[in-house]
């Protein structure tokens, strides 16, 4: 990492952690929101932007945590965030392996296809079995509980404690991700992403590495989908459903792909404009169809922004480079 | 089950799976031969039950309803094609999958804003109202094997379209190299707009001839849509036998399975699509 994007970093960061003491209790909230999401679409970001793999089932995670979530926490009572994230995180690491073996076999426009179905299938799962809820989904009455010898350690019902909470899982995984990248393990990926043929004649099991971001990247889905459960106090079909898988696609693209900040930034930009756009006090009437202007937003993304909003700045050359 | 049931769903299945058939035809030739995924298909599918909806109220029957639906489908095919998804023959699957997300999007508002949010119903003509009686207490509703002789019609009408007229010569030679198309003289984007309008149409029409049985509602393309990716998935990508004949697998398999094991009916055709990639990662016909 150059020394100038860490000063920068370092200076959000700061920005951020700085927010709570003078934002409104709402803002706060939607900050929280956007930082999930944004963990939520750096872990696409690893496969669509590092590796070429183009997910459109990736809500399937991020749904499939906050369903563990809610199955292990008592009627009206907190689980312990001990055993249920690591649960939930583990849950999503198997189901990326069970999904990963089957649908890594294919590439291109199947594995985009069959990532959609699997996603779907666990839709099913929980939509139509005795393990979901059904259409109305599952409510949480209290957010986990992080205990150490009988003290609550943080107060997470305290919307500024989630906040910061959150914050750092952000600032976290962001790290851990971009050492990951830039270690050889990421190189690996972005040859196999230009050319798997070749990384293969060069003595690299392509599958095996595939596989593992496929893991690592559903369970940090998983990640987002349980801090999103924790948030919203109540888990639904609609999670797992493919405007979710969509939507955080289009976050991906829209901040510039490839680049861990970009995706982050792209979350950012696209809950804010969802906020906007469904604003009654604003649109009045015509926020009820906010989807339509959404809609035409991401098409124009689509025709004519191929680089995503990353790329409009100095990041071309950086790019350039990750691209070969 | 005894027989009679047994017949009446093995009819429904194959009912289901040859409408199924209308709609994944058009995907995967899209996609066979332009190279486009096309998320939004399913939206055609949704726009033909609503002109089926709208035109059958306008001018009193279905019959006279089709044949108008079938042109507003169709000059909606060429104005997309012309818009939108001309600028994405080159580009990489993730625009083309970003651009037609939007246009879901797009289709579902204006939906909501042109129809509302209501659930319709649409009658059946009169002259296929009737039902074959198959017991004392079952009976057999004859327009849905009109709508299977119909789609039967349409498949062995693609066959012919494909492998024996001149557009069809066009069609295969442009999937199978475009350069070398265009430099024979075939006429590529207008081959292109052609085929993308058939789909556009195909699964419009599925639309309008579904209407009656499934009713009409909002977001009734999602679901068909992702089931139809099942079907070209099983079927191998851009081959339409491999389409027809994994349309009504799937079409068995989800009639079979909601009778059978109602818990479990959403996830079977999923189940039988992963046996199928672990068998053929690309498709029972990959070309």
């Amino acid at each position: 990492m150059k020394s100038k994007t860490s000063v920068l970093l370092l200076i959000v960061l700061l920005l951020f952690a700085l927010f709570p003491f003078v934002g409104e209790k709402f803002y706060v909230q939607l900050v929280a929101k956007v930082m999930i999401m944004a963990i939520f679409a750096m872990s696409l970001d690893l496969l669509v932007g590092y590796s070429g793999l183009v997910s459109l089932g990736h809500a399937a995670f991020f749904g499939l945590a906050g369903y563990v979530l809610a199955r292990l926490a008592p009627q009206y009572e907190a689980a312990s965030l001990w055993t249920s994230l690591p649960l939930a995180l583990a849950a999503c690491a198997a189901f990326a392996l069970l999904t990963g073996l089957l649908v890594l076999r294919t590439s291109g426009v199947y594995f985009i296809m069959v990532t959609l179905a699997f996603a779907q299938m666990l839709f099913f799962v929980f939509h139509d079995t005795p393990l979901g809820g059904g259409s109305d989904g599952i409510y949480l009455y209290a957010k986990p509980e992080l205990m150490l010898g009988g003290t609550s350690l943080l107060n997470l019902e305290d919307h500024r404690v989630f906040y910061w909470f959150v914050l750092g899982l952000v600032a976290a995984v962001y790290l851990l991700l971009q050492r990951l990248l830039d270690a050889n393990f990421g190189r690996a990926l972005i040859g196999i992403k230009s050319n798997e043929h070749r990384m293969r004649a060069l003595g690299y099991d392509t599958f095996r590495y595939k596989l593992g971001i496929y893991m690592l990247s559903g369970m940090l889905a998983g990640l987002a989908g349980y801090l999103a459960a924790m948030q919203y106090g109540f888990v639904n079909p609609d999670i797992l459903g493919w405007h979710t898988s969509g939507s955080v696609l289009v976050m991906v693209i829209l901040g510039g792909m490839g680049t861990l900040h970009g995706a982050a930034l792209g979350a950012f930009v696209f809950i804010l404009l969802q906020e906007v756009l469904s604003n009654q006090a604003w649109f009045g009437p015509v926020a009820k169809h906010w989807q339509l202007a959404m809609g035409l937003f991401i098409i124009a993304v689509a025709l004519f922004l191929p680089r995503g909003l990353a790329g409009l700045s100095g990041q071309r050359k950086l790019r350039e480079e990750t691209h070969g | 089950m005894d027989f009679y049931s047994f017949l009446i769903q093995l009819l429904n299945g194959v009912q289901y799976g040859l409408l199924l058939f209308l709609v994944a035809s058009g995907l995967t030739l899209v996609f066979g031969i332009m190279g486009i995924i096309n998320l939004a298909h399913g939206s055609f599918y949704m726009v033909g039950a609503y002109l089926a909806f709208s035109l059958a109220g306008l001018t009193g029957n279905l019959f006279t309803a089709l044949p108008l639906g079938i042109g507003v489908s169709v000059l909606l095919g060429f104005a997309l094609e012309w818009l939108f998804y001309r600028h994405l023959y080159a580009r990489d699957h993730l625009y083309q999958v970003l651009m037609t997300y939007g246009l879901i999007l797009v289709f579902e508002e204006l939906r909501s804003i042109i129809w509302g949010d209501d659930v319709h119903g649409v009658a059946v003509p009169d002259l296929l109202s009737a039902s074959l009686p198959l017991t004392d207490n079952l009976s057999y509703p004859v327009y849905r094997l009109a709508m299977s002789g119909v789609c039967l019609l349409i498949a062995g009408g693609l066959y012919g379209l494909i492998k024996k007229t001149r557009l069809g010569m066009m069609i295969r030679a442009g999937s199978s190299n475009r350069e070398m198309a265009e430099a024979l003289g075939v006429n590529i984007k207008r081959v292109y707009t052609v085929v993308f309008a058939l789909g556009v149409a195909l699964a419009a029409f599925a639309g309008m001839i579904a209407a009656p049985v499934s009713s009409v509602y909002p977001n009734m393309g999602a679901q068909v849509l992702i089931i139809c990716f099942v079907v070209v998935v099983i079927g191998g990508i851009g081959s339409v036998w491999g389409a027809l004949l994994a349309a009504i697998l799937i079409g068995l398999t989800d009639t079979f399975g909601k009778v059978l094991l109602p818990d479990y009916a959403g996830m079977s055709t999923y189940i039988l699509m992963a046996l199928v990639l672990l068998w053929r990662p690309e498709g029972l016909f990959k070309r």
